[in-house]
């Protein structure tokens, strides 16, 4: 189980921003992207989770593996935790145990019943989070994921990730802020900016129209 | 040397550039004659009278308001397969073009629906679908006008386009079971008797190649003008980054 | 799949999910013809078929961009589409979501509008059968014009303009049917048709939505 990057350039809007980004995550492993805002990180994990396809280069992925968490946590207001929780568990098909797990270990046991409407920042985000717990599946692909966290809640998810990472896991984080990870991998992203001729998408309509006026 | 080549937006520029000089002599030469000769020199039909000559303008559009979307959905299918921009484009130009004609199409029926049926407008078979075809193209033109990124409104238009397709030909058929309509048959047909006759139905083939001129040329010149659009677009975007 | 029906479902009942507008429309476009029209039972049994249906038609339209709009806002969409489950799955489970909470509300209710616009006996049961028959095909081709408007900030006009032409054909079946059912003529040919537009984009349309929503979530 890895998950292996090479040479990959991804697009937003038509341009090309990241190119040439190899790395790779075996399990255990925990990488960190960084990298200042608009650099790509996003657009890098958007196209690993496949919602996008990669401009150029290869990603290589068991099949079923990866779990994808965005800055928008998905939830939906008028259902409760519980009800949040087990839907994912049943599109994943992990079921009612992976549910209450979930809970029990970002510590929204208390709060099962409570409609996410009433939840505040911090705690959606920690629902946001055992929804990852919930799916069952061993590389997790974070975007920004301690954001609104408070200090208690960053070092919770800390060592839920620890834990995740020791039973095999992997993870993938994009995030500007400590995680209070000191063993992970850091990856900077900046160098892998792209910029003049390979800034058009290769092989694309602005590439072969430049030709068209000279 | 296949086909595709003309798909390089560089060598469309060169190609249309060369062609479009000697296509526009043409339309102009071609219709010019056909609607003299529609309008001038042909008789006057023992029941219809002077009117029946907007046949010259009438017949022509509406021809081509569907050839248009058929254009549109050819080009639109190469965009999904072979992702070559220029046909997107191709689509995106001739969008306006077909809706204009379909325009050409109503208003020319109705003006001659007034003297002939006494009304200017009947839910009749045919003239509802052209109505039908007249809020596809609008639908059409809309979703690429909502649109920002180029190639997202081309993926996206272009799968409206075939399930419009699909959508049109049956209200056609919907609409012909829902009423049969006053509208006269065929003008053109090559397996029925009853044709125009002679002296009407050469300066129409005259106008009809006009018009499909007409519209080569005018696709040919909105495109270019895409084209330019979307390399404005990619520069300033470039700007932007730089 | 199952448990996406059941969330789709969940969502619409609870408050603010927006079950009953749609019935509520289509009662006030039948409470709203006969002011605008006039009392006279002749007339209005003669376009309460026509009414009947469009009314349905502009009930469903109502709810349509809430198919997907809601889940793209919060993030939803995305980990629905990086979720094991076909997008196309997922498009066809949420149109029939839409139909259970508006389609068939609409069907069922439908009796009491012919009522109030003097629907003829005849055109009960037919106008039920085609409601119940061609509903489906409203809501899977709303959520087709759904996923191609979803990342439109002001995609409701929009959407409009989109889905309404699609309906035409559905539409002139539909109401060809009441209309002949309540003349007591021969409804074989416009109801089968009906059947094949639902039939055919039930079975084809989940494909393009779920291409258009591919795109948009790029």
């Amino acid at each position: 189980m890895e998950l292996v990057v090479s040479d990959l350039a991804v697009e937003r809007g038509g341009l090309v921003v990241l190119a040439g980004v190899s790395f790779r995550l075996a399990a255990g492993g925990a990488l960190v992207l960084r990298g200042p805002n608009g650099v790509g990180k996003t657009t890098l994990l958007r196209t690993l989770a496949g919602l996008q396809p990669a401009v150029a280069g290869s990603v290589s992925v068991p099949p079923e593996s990866l779990a994808y968490a965005s800055h928008a946590d998905g939830l939906k207001a008028v259902l409760t935790v519980t009800e949040n929780l087990a839907f994912w568990a049943a599109v994943y098909g992990t079921g009612a145990g992976a549910v209450a797990g979930a809970m029990q270990r970002m510590n929204l046991a208390a709060l099962a019943e409570r409609r996410a409407a009433n939840l505040s920042a911090g705690q959606k985000r920690r629902l946001g989070l055992a929804r990852l717990l919930v799916t069952g599946r061993p590389i997790w692909v974070l975007d920004e994921p301690t954001v609104s966290l408070d200090a208690a809640s960053v070092e919770l998810f800390a060592w839920v990730l620890r834990a995740h990472l020791a039973s095999g896991g992997a993870a993938l984080i994009a995030t500007h802020i400590d995680l209070g990870l000191p063993e992970a991998e850091v990856l900077e992203l900046a160098p892998f900016r792209a910029d003049g001729p390979a800034l058009a998408v290769a092989g694309g309509f602005d590439d072969s129209f430049d030709g068209a006026f000279g | 040397m296949s086909i595709w080549e003309y798909a390089n937006p560089k060598k469309f520029m060169q190609t249309s550039a060369w062609a479009l000089p000697g296509l526009i002599v043409l339309t102009v030469v071609c219709m010019a004659v056909g609607l003299v000769w529609g309008f001038f020199f042909t008789p006057d039909d023992y029941k219809q009278g002077s009117t029946v000559k907007i046949i010259y303008l009438h017949v022509p559009a509406a021809m081509m308001a569907i050839n248009a979307w058929a254009m549109m959905l050819v080009t639109s299918l190469i965009w999904v397969v072979r992702r070559h921009h220029v046909s997107a484009l191709a689509a995106k130009a001739a969008a306006p073009i077909g809706l204009t004609f379909t325009l050409i199409a109503l208003a020319t029926g109705a003006l001659w629906g007034q003297p002939m049926w006494g009304t200017w407008w009947a839910w009749d078979p045919r003239l509802t679908s052209f109505l039908v075809l007249c809020l596809f193209y609008l639908g059409y033109i809309a979703l690429w006008k909502a649109i920002e990124n180029p190639d997202t409104a081309a993926d996206l238009t272009a799968v409206l386009c075939v399930v419009g397709s699909v959508f049109a030909l049956l209200s056609r058929y919907a609409v012909n079971f829902w009423n049969q309509g006053l509208h006269q048959g065929a003008s053109l047909s090559l397996d029925k008797e009853e044709n125009v006759s002679d002296v009407f139905w050469q300066p129409l083939v005259i106008c009809i190649a006009g018009f499909v001129l007409l519209f080569v040329t005018l696709v040919l010149v909105r495109t270019r003008t895409e084209i330019r659009a979307r390399r404005l677009a990619a520069l300033l975007s470039r700007e932007r980054l730089a | 799949m199952i448990a996406l029906l059941l969330r789709d479902l969940r969502l619409s009942f609870r408050a603010g999910g927006g079950f009953g507008l749609g019935l509520a429309f289509f009662l006030l476009v039948a409470v709203l013809v006969p002011l605008g029209v006039g009392p006279e039972g002749g007339t209005l049994a003669k376009i309460a078929p026509g009414i009947l249906w469009v009314g349905a038609l502009l009930a469903c339209l109502l709810s349509l961009d809430r198919i997907f709009a809601l889940d793209f806002e919060d993030g939803s969409l995305d980990l629905l589409a990086t979720a094991p489950l076909p997008l196309e799955g997922a498009v066809a489970v949420k149109a029939a979501a839409h139909w259970l909470v508006t389609g068939l509300p609409l069907t069922l209710a439908s009796p009491v509008l012919g009522l109030l616009l003097f629907l003829p006996e005849r055109g009960y049961l037919w106008l039920v059968v085609s409601l119940a028959i061609g509903t489906p095909a409203l809501s899977i081709i709303g959520a087709f014009g759904a996923a191609l408007t979803v990342g439109l900030k002001r995609g409701g006009l929009l959407l409009g303009l989109l889905v309404l032409p699609l309906y035409v054909p559905t539409l002139i079946f539909g109401a060809e049917v009441v209309k002949r059912g309540a003349a007591g003529m021969e409804i074989g040919t416009p109801l089968a048709m009906l059947a094949a537009i639902t039939a055919g984009a039930t079975a084809l349309l989940p494909f393009a939505a779920a291409a258009a929503l591919r795109i948009n979530l790029r």
